[in-house]
């Protein structure tokens, strides 16, 4: 029986790791889709930001019930971990509890800990998923946005059913094994003595009074069971879902932006144009290289893998033109959409969602994923980013106030690919709106954005000493 | 009135003729230059410095557009041609301290200039006004004209999130010894006006209403009779949706320059 359970819980535990790692790679493919983009530098400000932000969650805070529910759940995640780790050996070996005896005075306080956070976890996902259909929280309805009509409310859902029947299971089980201690039956009696009742599974014992040993070791098993084997399900979940924000959220939050939020990125490629043009000194760039955000591709680093007429693309016109950090957000998005709540175009009815970018972007990953499982890894499309999934009126509607990169809780840009794939649409399409066109031919030959001319422009003057 | 004071606006080029060098260059803009609202705060300014004996110096004719809702707009080339240009001239006056009025400006030439070989100390005029704030340089007169009026400030983009200056404009409000009162949605917090990344050279794309209508709402929802910014845009969007909301007989918009200039009687 026991040698059945191993030998049943190992190949459980190799298909999970099996599906998660293929996942992994594919996901890794899709993100360095992007172009290069150095994000090591000033280590030390990238720590302090992934403490604060990542581990400390202190842009959750923001909304202070919001922020501690989330933590909450958090918490509960990173140390109900820990407690994996006995469950994991124990369904390897065969044994029951294998850390109690060895750390007996710390056990009851360790598996304590777990239950609050487990009881925590549970009531949170329970408010949380009132918020989504009782309360109705703006931000989260289908109705008022529309990026949330394809998976993303049934991922939430699932996602936060399936930490509720963890959870129940977690509890549950360790009140059944209560029980079956109390009452002396077979391995679990050993620990008598040794394994005290729980915090909160000792109000759930009453529950099991009437079973027979025979079913509370059964409810046991299965109760054991469905809490490992959900476990190992939503690893391999996650990486379908939003919710591997769980794990991309810290790099994400690491190698996030680090210069002032209004500051747009330079194109060096296009500097040693106006240079020429100019005919000033073509300077080369600081650090000497040319491969790096320029917002060109190099030709070395996709050649073999695009025609000849994609190499030296300004701007973006669909994922393999971003930068690999902007892949990586993509991923990383929860859809919690304060982003869009926080944007103005957004506020007031205009199509542009920054939640949508993001979702926009991952969608568009996925498709080109699916392709190559289809039709292998050399597999390209017809479509893009720019067209299929964005379209120009969102993009126009951009008013670049940066609210939604402030507004994130994970660091997460979306602002960046908006600029890129204006650029392309101005630089690549001309397809700037008319009066846009207008503003620019007036700064080429005006100096301003306006048709005044630009000897008048000293004309204020005038009016400093008037009344 | 007999004793008027008379206002100077050197440029550079009068400047370097005469072999002397300005303290601080101030960098007008193109609102500030052609906008004939905004140039009453370019005016106001300008005032500020000649009061408190700043020496300072302006490009004049020379100055062109930094090119930001170019680049913002998608528009990199003709950002770069802007910038390249700007920065010969700067460079060639040899320009170490600029202060601009314009949050725009103020980002572009001090966030993007220096990869492009223009490194100046930049400086927004609310952080210029509250160092002569501090220094006691401007000591608004007991503020008569400002006992008990309320007055919102109304956040920019590109001077708060975009650099993080918030109390800056605030402490130089307070020192008009009103009553400042705040939005709902304030500093990193704070609603744009609906005008930047080039929205202000076009109209908005369809929706349920302006940004700047739904921003003047929520000010007016303050209570205040003036919404004080510091950006051209602002005062633009800002004055628009008062109008929008028929409120121009009891609401003003002025930049704070404008109200330190009254609180001084310039
Ligand atoms: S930067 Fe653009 S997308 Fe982001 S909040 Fe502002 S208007 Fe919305
Ligand atoms: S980009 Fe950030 S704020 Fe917006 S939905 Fe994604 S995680 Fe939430």
């Amino acid at each position: 029986m026991h040698i059945l359970q191993q030998i049943l819980f190992v190949a459980a535990l190799a298909v999970a790791a099996w599906f998660v790692t293929k996942r992994v790679k594919l996901i890794a493919r899709a993100i360095n889709l992007g172009r290069p983009e150095d994000r090591t530098d000033n280590p030390g400000e990238r720590w302090r930001t992934t403490l604060l932000v990542a581990f400390g969650q202190k842009k959750m805070f923001t909304n202070l019930l919001v922020g501690v529910m989330h933590f909450v759940i958090y918490a509960g995640f990173i140390i109900i971990n820990l407690e994996i780790l006995e469950i994991i050996l124990d369904g390897i070996l065969g044994t029951h509890r294998l850390f109690a005896p060895y750390i007996t005075p710390i056990y009851p306080f360790l598996i304590n800990v777990f239950e609050v956070l487990a009881f925590g976890v549970l009531a949170v996902c329970v408010v949380f998923l009132t918020r989504r259909f009782v309360a109705r929280v703006s931000r989260l309805q289908a109705e008022r946005h529309r990026e949330l009509r394809g998976f993303s409310i049934p991922d939430a859902t699932i996602i936060l059913t399936a930490e509720i029947i963890l959870m129940i299971a977690f509890l549950t089980w360790n009140a059944s094994d209560s029980v079956l201690r109390d009452r002396g039956v077979g391995y679990y009696g050993d620990l008598q003595g040794v394994v005290p009742d729980f915090l909160i599974s000792q109000y759930l014992k009453p529950l099991f009074a009437g079973f027979s040993d025979t079913a509370l070791v059964a409810y046991e098993r299965v109760s054991w069971w469905l809490h490992i084997l959900g476990i190992l399900a939503f690893a391999v979940y996650v990486t379908y879902s939003k919710h591997l924000h769980i794990a991309l959220g810290f790099p994400n939050v690491y190698f996030s932006d680090l210069q002032p939020k209004g500051e747009m990125q330079n194109m060096p490629a296009v500097t040693k144009e106006v240079q020429l043009m100019l005919g000033l000194p073509v300077t080369t760039e600081p650090d000497g290289s040319q491969a790096n955000d320029n917002g060109m591709q190099p030709a070395e680093a996709t050649s073999g893998e695009s025609t000849p007429d994609e190499i030296g693309r300004f701007g973006a016109k669909d994922v393999y033109d971003l930068k690999w950090i902007n892949l990586m957000n993509a991923y990383s998005c929860t859809e919690c959409g304060r982003c869009t709540a926080a944007c103005p175009a957004n506020i007031t009815g205009k199509k542009l969602s920054p939640r949508k970018i993001m979702m926009d972007t991952r969608d568009r990953l996925e498709e080109i994923q699916r392709g190559w499982q289809t039709n292998g890894v050399d597999y390209k499309d017809e479509k893009s980013l720019l067209g299929d999934y964005i379209t120009a009126e969102e993009l126009n509607a951009c008013t670049t106030c940066q609210a939604c990169i402030n507004a994130c809780p994970i660091n997460i840009n979306p602002l960046d690919i908006i600029l890129q794939l204006r650029r392309y649409r101005v630089m690549e399409e001309s397809q700037a709106p008319a009066s846009w066109n207008a503003m620019f031919s007036n700064i080429e030959n005006n100096m301003a954005p306006w048709k005044f001319s630009p000897s008048d422009r000293f004309n204020w003057a005038e009016m400093v000493n008037e009344k | 009135m007999t004793t008027e004071k008379t206002y100077t606006v050197p440029t550079m080029a009068d400047m370097m003729a005469a072999g002397d060098e300005p303290e601080v260059l101030f960098w007008v803009g193109c609102a500030g230059s052609f906008d004939d609202r905004y140039k009453r705060v370019t005016v106001a300014f300008v005032r500020i410095l000649n009061h408190v004996g700043i020496k300072f110096a302006v490009l004049g004719p020379e100055e062109a557009c930094t090119g930001d809702p170019a680049r913002r707009a998608g528009n990199e080339f003709l950002f770069q041609m802007q910038a390249m240009s700007n920065i010969q001239v700067l460079n060639g006056y040899n320009v170490k301290k600029i202060v601009t009025a314009c949050p725009h400006c103020f980002n572009t030439l001090k966030n993007e200039y220096p990869e492009l070989g223009g490194n100046y100390e930049v400086i927004h005029h609310s952080t210029f006004l509250q160092g002569l704030i501090d220094e006691g340089r401007i000591r608004v007169k007991d503020g008569q004209s400002f006992k008990g009026r309320k007055i919102t400030f109304h956040d920019s983009c590109y001077l708060g999130r975009a650099n993080k200056i918030y109390e800056a404009p605030r402490e130089v409000l307070a020192a008009l010894d009103a009553d400042l009162v705040e939005m709902k949605r304030v500093k990193a917090n704070g609603l744009c006006c609906g005008a930047g990344g080039g929205q202000y050279f076009k109209e908005p794309e369809p929706g349920n209403k302006d940004v700047n209508v739904e921003r003047v709402q929520e000010a007016l929802a303050t209570g205040a009779d003036t919404i004080a910014v510091s950006c051209p845009f602002c005062m633009t969007m800002m004055s628009d949706g008062v109008k929008n909301q028929n409120r121009e007989d009891s609401v003003r918009v002025y930049d704070i320059s404008e109200l330190i200039a009254q609180g001084e009687g310039l």
